[in-house]
C-alpha cells in the first residue's frame, strides 16, 4: 500500500517535472529577447530539475543512489544561477539592450546609478 | 513505472529539441550559450532517468560528473567569447569604473 | 585553521559517500587527492567564511523550504506567462542590498536568479540590478521580503531600509 502511494507520488512528480521542462523550453523558444529568454531557461533549471530529481529519489529508496541524486540536485541548484548571472552580466557589458515595457526606466538609468542609494 | 520514466525522458528530449532550435536561431551569441547551457542540464537529467530505466546504478556517476563539467564548460566558453583569451586573470569591466 | 579543518572533513565525507569502493589503494588515492585539493584551495586563497561551520545553523533548512515555496510560486507565474507572451512587460529594477557580509549578498543575488521571473544582472556593494519579467515578478523583489528573509538567515534581524 505504501509502496503504491510512493509510486504514484513519484510518477506524478516526474510527469510534472517533464511538463515544466517542456514549458520552459517553449519559453526559451518563444520569448522576444535575450533577457526574457533567461527566465524561460530558469524554469527548466529549477522546478523541472527539482521535480524530476525528487521523483527519482522517491523511486530509489535509501541507497547510495539517493545520495548521488541529492548531490546532483545540489550542484545543479548552485551552478545554474551562477551561470545565468555570468551570462546576463556578460551580455549587458557587451551592450545587448533589453526590450523594456514603455512605462519602465531604461537600462542606462540603472547603469550609472550612484552606489549609495539606501 | 518504466512507462512513466520513458514518458518523462521524451518530455525532456523535446525540451532539448527546443533548446537546440534556439541555439540554431540565435540571434546573439548569448542566446546560443543559454540554449547550450539548458541542453547540458537536461542531459544530466536524461542520464539520471536512464539510470533508473536500465537499472545500471553506475551510470549516475556520469550524470554527477556531467553536472560539474557542464558548468565549467559554459563559464569557459563565455570567457573565451568575451575576452578571446583564456589566460588573462581579469577582464576590463566598465561597470566598476 | 578551523575553516581548513572543516573543508577537509567535508571533502573526506563527500569522497567516502560517493566512492562506494573501500579498499586500501582507493583510500590512499582519496587521501592524496584530498591533500592536493586543500593545498590548491589554500594557494588560491579561497578558504574563507563560506567554509566556517558556524554558517550552518537550523535557519538554513527553514530558509531552503521557504525558498522552495517561492520558487514554485514564481515558476507557476512564469509558466502562465509562457502561454501568453504578449502579457509580459520586461523591466529593470535596482534594489538596495542591506546585508553586511559578502556571503549574504551572494545568497541574495543567487536566490533572486533562482526564482524565475527575476535575473540578477549586476550586484555591487549595496545595490542589486535585476531584470524582471513583469510587474508581479518585480514586486517580489521590490517589496523586500526576500532581503528580509536573508537578513534573518544572517542572524541580524534589523534591515537597513
Amino acid at each position: 500500500m505504501l509502496e503504491w502511494g510512493i509510486n504514484i507520488l513519484s510518477g506524478s512528480l516526474l510527469l510534472i517535472g517533464g511538463a515544466f521542462g517542456f514549458i520552459g523550453g517553449l519559453g526559451l523558444f518563444r520569448f522576444p529577447d535575450f533577457y526574457t529568454r533567461l527566465h524561460g531557461a530558469g524554469i527548466t533549471d529549477t522546478l523541472c530539475a527539482i521535480c524530476i530529481g525528487a521523483g527519482l529519489i522517491l523511486q530509489s529508496g535509501i541507497s547510495l543512489l539517493t545520495l548521488k541524486l541529492l548531490l546532483i540536485l545540489l550542484f545543479l541548484l548552485f551552478t545554474a544561477p551562477t551561470a545565468t548571472h555570468a551570462l546576463s552580466r556578460a551580455a549587458m557589458i557587451d551592450g545587448v539592450e533589453p526590450e523594456l515595457a514603455d512605462d519602465s526606466e531604461p537600462l542606462s538609468a540603472h547603469r550609472g546609478k550612484p552606489s549609495s542609494r539606501t | 513505472m518504466t512507462l512513466v520514466l520513458i514518458a518523462t525522458t521524451m518530455a525532456v528530449f523535446s525540451t532539448m529539441a527546443l533548446a537546440l532550435g534556439r541555439a540554431l536561431k540565435g540571434p546573439t551569441i548569448y542566446d546560443r550559450i543559454v540554449a547550450v547551457n539548458v541542453f547540458g542540464t537536461k542531459t544530466v537529467l536524461v542520464v539520471a532517468l536512464i539510470t533508473h530505466i536500465t537499472g545500471h546504478a553506475d551510470l549516475i556517476d556520469v550524470a554527477l560528473v556531467y553536472a560539474l563539467i557542464n558548468f565549467i564548460a559554459i563559464v569557459t566558453v563565455l570567457k573565451l567569447v568575451k575576452t578571446r583569451d583564456l589566460g588573462s586573470a581579469t577582464e576590463e569591466d566598465p561597470q566598476d569604473a | 585553521m578551523r575553516n581548513v579543518l572543516f573543508l577537509s572533513l567535508t571533502l573526506a565525507g563527500l569522497w567516502l559517500a560517493i566512492s562506494g569502493v573501500y579498499k586500501p589503494v582507493i583510500f590512499f588515492l582519496g587521501g592524496a587527492s584530498l591533500i592536493l585539493v586543500v593545498w590548491i584551495a589554500l594557494r588560491m586563497r579561497i578558504v574563507g567564511d563560506e567554509h566556517n561551520p558556524l554558517v550552518f545553523s537550523w535557519r538554513l533548512p527553514v530558509f531552503w523550504l521557504w525558498a522552495l515555496g517561492q520558487i514554485i510560486q514564481a515558476n507557476l507565474h512564469v509558466a502562465r506567462l509562457v502561454f501568453s507572451p504578449e502579457k509580459i512587460s520586461p523591466r529593470i529594477v535596482s534594489v538596495p542590498v542591506p546585508h553586511k557580509s559578502s556571503l549574504g549578498k551572494v545568497v541574495y543575488g543567487n536566490t533572486c536568479t533562482l526564482t524565475p521571473g527575476t535575473v540578477t544582472i549586476g550586484l555591487d556593494r549595496d545595490t542589486l540590478v535585476a531584470h524582471a519579467l513583469d510587474e508581479q515578478s518585480a514586486q517580489s523583489l521590490v517589496s523586500g521580503r526576500l532581503a528580509d528573509k536573508i537578513c534573518w538567515l544572517e542572524g541580524s534581524t534589523e534591515s537597513q531600509q
